[in-house]
């Protein structure tokens, strides 16, 4: 029994029919056409990996595991939504800069994840980031450059264009 | 936080891009979701293939029904031994695509369905009948040697594999005899998936032209090419290898495997695009893993702490069939003779056929495993001598300008420099001194940093184009999963011509159409290798751009020079053209030849293939290090945290910084994994995690303080001076941590993974016998 839905997409509306087993990370993927986020590691093969990571009224949440028809009426970001008309998002920039990406399978997740925590907290310590990204694997990077990235981000953020 | 470079090799000439801090040249369409993956790929018309796989680790087949099957609606085409003729994979031949007669593991294929989507396709594989008589199999290779074993391949009447990986450097025995102390140990290492982000698999389709088309993340597409056309039964030409970005590879995708030929199968018979890419489930089941050892290794030294003899004795599963895998053999006899100056080498190997999963390459292609044996080892006679790990260390390390027993000719090394590195940085005081149930840890490596001659060809072609406006593409036979070759070649051909780095396109993965030939990326060859192939294209280029524009300037091309994109005369300033202009006026000015600048280059490093006695230089250049570690033990749940690691690399001149922290981060962080937290746990043949539990991989929670280190100079035989060293950071990180367990709480862990419990039985046995 298909469902029909619609919810804010990276800011348009879309509406879709979906079946009730069907995962949001599918919808987006399959029937939306959006390939950025990504499955990997995972899908009830092993713990969260959080390359599906996509943004969910502000929270950071796995797509793979949660039933399309949930996100009814809500507002989703993907990785597609993350930079605007201007230009890229400051995490985008930064995760450039620093070398924070190598194969990049797992860069869009990383990415939701750390939007998700800036957004409530411009200003995360080293902790408060390894604790945001707990729920994401990366098999290159060792997550070093990961975390350079997002303070890079949050430093510029918090002091916009023109500060040193 | 740590991040920085330190002591990178002063660069004397004046160097405008190498060894900058520059983005990946693939990272502007990761950050935004646009790079298409293989998961991303779907073709109109395309149909979806799975896999029936044995469920008996060894069996004979009796009879295979698949009329049901094929009924079931959306069901395209069912394949088994019987209906299509392929040939046998594999380095001996041994590894038929579709089982026939036997499976000799339960990842044995018996047939494929192509259907109009994956849950048919699935479906499908239930109502295929087989008929099996299970026969006694055999999991442990020691056993499997034994006589009366039941036998992996019965016309061979035997399980041990005939390849022999042995070397032998003088009177070993006599040596060890004469030696002052002598310390031996069993080590072993276990099964570690490599387990990246995007699975294996495969996209085929047969074109209008017959020619197979197959779009995959393998790492050595020109080797998948001629491997799939044999398999096929096709001439090579008839068969085209593209590649889309990918998620990672670390060594795994170097094989072309039952799956690869059995999706080209369903595409040639179905006549429509056919896809497989493995679920998690079956990527862990069905990749192969990173080859285990049991490794029996014997150090003999003088009461002063010299080495004099190293015997190493090898037990290698192989599984039921010969893999890259087993070929990790031959790293690990270069490291049994390289890895420190000793005299005198024993290195025997014994490969066995078992009913366990066959494996492959996977970072370091067997040296983290032998690493770990020999440096364990090592530690445990530095103890019994009573002398300082690092003063032992020192005195045995590599050094420049000599030549091991097996014939590596070492160039430049600059492991002495590493190992002082590694112990300033990491606070080194001397044994027991780290604090309560905390140690310090070392060991070091030896590596190839020059490519690496396993097979006829190291070679790799590079073709540098310019087009009008001064836009240079170069197309490198090279593979990028996330290595960072895009990079290297970026900055190299930048560099060499003269130009803004953003004039320069790479053209890597893609098409073995347009494409020249490479051997596949693998053993941190690529920018050693790649980067040479195109630093000479682009010196060609530069050279045809000079012979073009002496005309134009009226000057001979030897007074000219090409910087920041400026054509000069070096004796007339006045005399100049923006490089691009002069493209211009080389095409197509009234009068001019109608020059359109293009060349390639095919680099085959200066190394030479093993004689029939194993010996050989195998690599144009080496690489060295030597990590340390600080770890602290909890004594009640035997949980081993990592605080603190060094990594310092002899990797000659670093030219692209941001890679090598890069690739020292995520090695580190996987030699953690292998050292504390990882293991495919595989029992009666069948792996267990991904189905049944989780497989468990490093998390940013288990990063500790890493400190990359760059030591040495550039290297004469590598572009700008640079030597491999992607695989490095893993190699010497599981016995430096077990070397810091020792230091910190006095047991010694031979076994890997140095799981919680495995540390925590051993501490329980030492206090028992206090
Ligand atoms: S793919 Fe969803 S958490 Fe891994
Ligand atoms: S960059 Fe490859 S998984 Fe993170």
């Amino acid at each position: 029994m298909s469902t029909r839905i619609s919810f804010i997409l990276n800011g348009s509306r879309v509406t879709v029919d979906v079946e009730p087993w069907e995962s949001l990370l599918d919808v987006i993927r399959k029937k939306l056409g959006l390939k950025g986020t990504k499955l990997a590691f995972c899908r009830g093969a092993c713990g969260g990996c959080g390359a599906c990571t996509v943004i969910i009224d502000g929270r950071a949440v796995y797509s793979s595991i949660l039933p399309a028809y949930k996100v009814d009426g809500r507002n989703v970001i993907t990785i597609e939504g993350l930079a605007s008309p201007e230009g890229l998002h400051p995490l985008q920039e930064a995760f450039v800069e620093a070398g924070a990406i190598q194969c990049g399978f797992c860069t869009s997740g990383m990415l939701m994840s750390a939007k998700a925590l800036l957004d409530e907290n411009p200003d995360p310590s080293d902790d408060e980031i390894k604790d945001a990204l707990r729920g994401n694997l990366c098999r290159c990077t060792g997550y070093v450059k990961i975390i350079e990235a997002i303070k890079l981000a949050s430093k510029r953020m918090r002091r916009p264009a023109g500060g040193g | 936080m740590s991040g920085q470079v330190t002591g990178v090799v002063e660069v004397k000439e004046e160097l405008k891009h190498i060894s900058k801090e520059v983005p990946k040249y693939d990272s502007p369409e990761k950050v935004v979701g646009e790079a298409r993956y293989l998961a991303d790929v779907d073709m109109p018309g395309m149909l979806h293939a799975k896999i029936l796989r044995s469920p008996y680790p060894h069996a004979r087949i009796l009879s295979i029904d698949t009329s049901k099957a094929e009924r079931i609606p959306g069901v395209v085409a069912v394949i088994t031994a019987r209906d299509v003729k392929l040939n046998p994979i594999g380095f001996m031949k041994d590894n038929p695509p579709l089982k026939s007669n036997k499976v000799r593991s339960v990842r044995d294929e018996v047939a494929a369905v192509a259907a109009v989507d994956p849950e048919i396709a699935m479906e499908a594989l239930d109502d295929i009948e087989v008929e099996y008589d299970p026969l006694p199999a055999v999991f442990d290779p020691l056993k499997a040697l034994k006589p009366g074993a039941p036998l992996i391949h019965d016309e061979f009447g035997t399980n041990s594999v005939n390849l022999d990986f042995g070397f032998e450097a003088g009177d070993v025995e006599a040596a060890l005899k004469a030696a002052d102390v002598v310390v031996e140990g069993t080590y072993r290492t276990q099964y570690v998936a490599a387990n990246p982000g995007d699975t294996m698999g495969a996209l085929a389709w047969m074109d209008a032209h017959g020619v197979m088309n197959v779009m995959t993340n393998t790492q050595a597409p020109f080797l998948y090419q001629r491997w799939l056309a044999e398999a096929l039964g096709l001439p090579g030409y008839r068969v085209r290898v593209v590649q889309p970005y990918i998620g990672g590879a670390f060594g795994r995708s170097l094989d072309v495997l039952p799956f690869d030929v059995i999706v080209a199968a369903l595409a040639m018979k179905t006549r429509r695009p056919v896809k497989l890419q493995f679920t998690r489930a079956e990527e862990l089941q069905n990749a192969p893993p990173k080859q285990p050892i049991i490794a029996m290794v014997k150090h003999g030294a003088t009461k002063d702490g010299k080495l004099v003899a190293r015997s190493v004795d090898l037990v290698i599963d192989s599984g039921p069939y010969v893999s890259w895998g087993v070929f990790d053999a031959r790293v690990m006899q270069y490291t049994a003779t390289g890895l420190y100056q000793v005299p005198f080498v024993n290195f025997k190997t014994k490969v066995v056929y078992t009913n366990n999963p066959y494996c492959g390459a996977q970072r370091s292609a067997g040296n983290s495993q032998i690493t770990f044996a020999l440096e364990s080892n090592l530690e445990e006679l530095a103890e019994e001598l009573g002398m300082d790990p690092v003063e032992f260390r020192l005195k045995n390390a590599n050094k420049p300008g000599t030549v091991t027993s097996q014939g590596a000719k070492i160039t430049t090394c600059a492991m002495e420099e590493a190992l002082r590195e590694a112990a300033e940085r990491i606070g080194w005081r001397g044994r027991r001194s780290a604090g309560p149930d905390r140690g310090i840890g070392f060991a070091c490596y030896f590596h190839v940093g020059g490519g690496a001659r396993i097979y006829r060809s190291d070679g790799c072609g590079a073709a540098v184009k310019i087009d009008d406006f001064g836009g240079v593409t170069v197309i490198v036979g090279g593979t990028e999963y996330g290595n960072g070759l895009d990079t290297s070649v970026q900055l190299i051909v930048a560099e060499e011509l003269g130009i803004p780095l953003d004039r320069v396109k790479v053209y890597i993965n893609g098409d073995t159409n347009i494409r020249l030939w490479d051997v596949g990326t693998h053993a941190s060859r690529g920018t050693f290798v790649c980067g040479n192939a195109a630093l000479h294209a682009a010196r060609e280029a530069r050279r045809q751009l000079l012979q073009g524009a002496a005309e134009f300037l009226d000057e001979s091309s030897d007074d000219l020079d090409l910087k920041d994109g400026m054509i000069y005369s070096k004796k007339n300033y006045e005399k100049r053209m923006a490089y691009d202009k002069m493209i211009r006026r080389m095409h197509f000015f009234k009068g001019a030849k109608g020059t359109v600048v293009s060349t390639s280059y095919f680099y085959e490093p200066p190394s030479e293939e093993q004689d029939k006695h194993g010996y050989g230089n195998i690599s144009a250049a080496y690489g060295f290090g030597c990590q340390s570690a600080l770890v602290e033990v909890d004594r009640e749940t035997g949980k081993v945290k990592v605080l603190k690691v060094v990594s310092a690399h002899d990797a000659g001149r670093v030219i692209n910084p941001n890679g090598f922290k890069g690739q020292v981060h995520g090695g580190v962080m996987m030699g953690i994994g292998l050292a504390l937290i990882e293991e495919l746990k595989v029992s009666g043949g069948r792996v267990l995690n991904g189905v049944f539990e989780e497989y468990k991989m490093p998390r940013v929670v288990d990063v500790p303080e890493i400190i990359p280190v760059s030591v040495g100079e550039p290297d004469p035989a590598g572009p700008f001076g640079a030597k491999g060293m992607a695989e490095s950071p893993i190699i010497p990180m599981a016995p430096a941590i077990a070397n810091a367990i020792a230091d910190a709480v006095g047991v010694r862990l031979r076994e890997l993974p140095m799981s919680p419990e495995r540390v925590w039985r051993a501490l329980r046995a030492i206090s028992s016998t206090r």
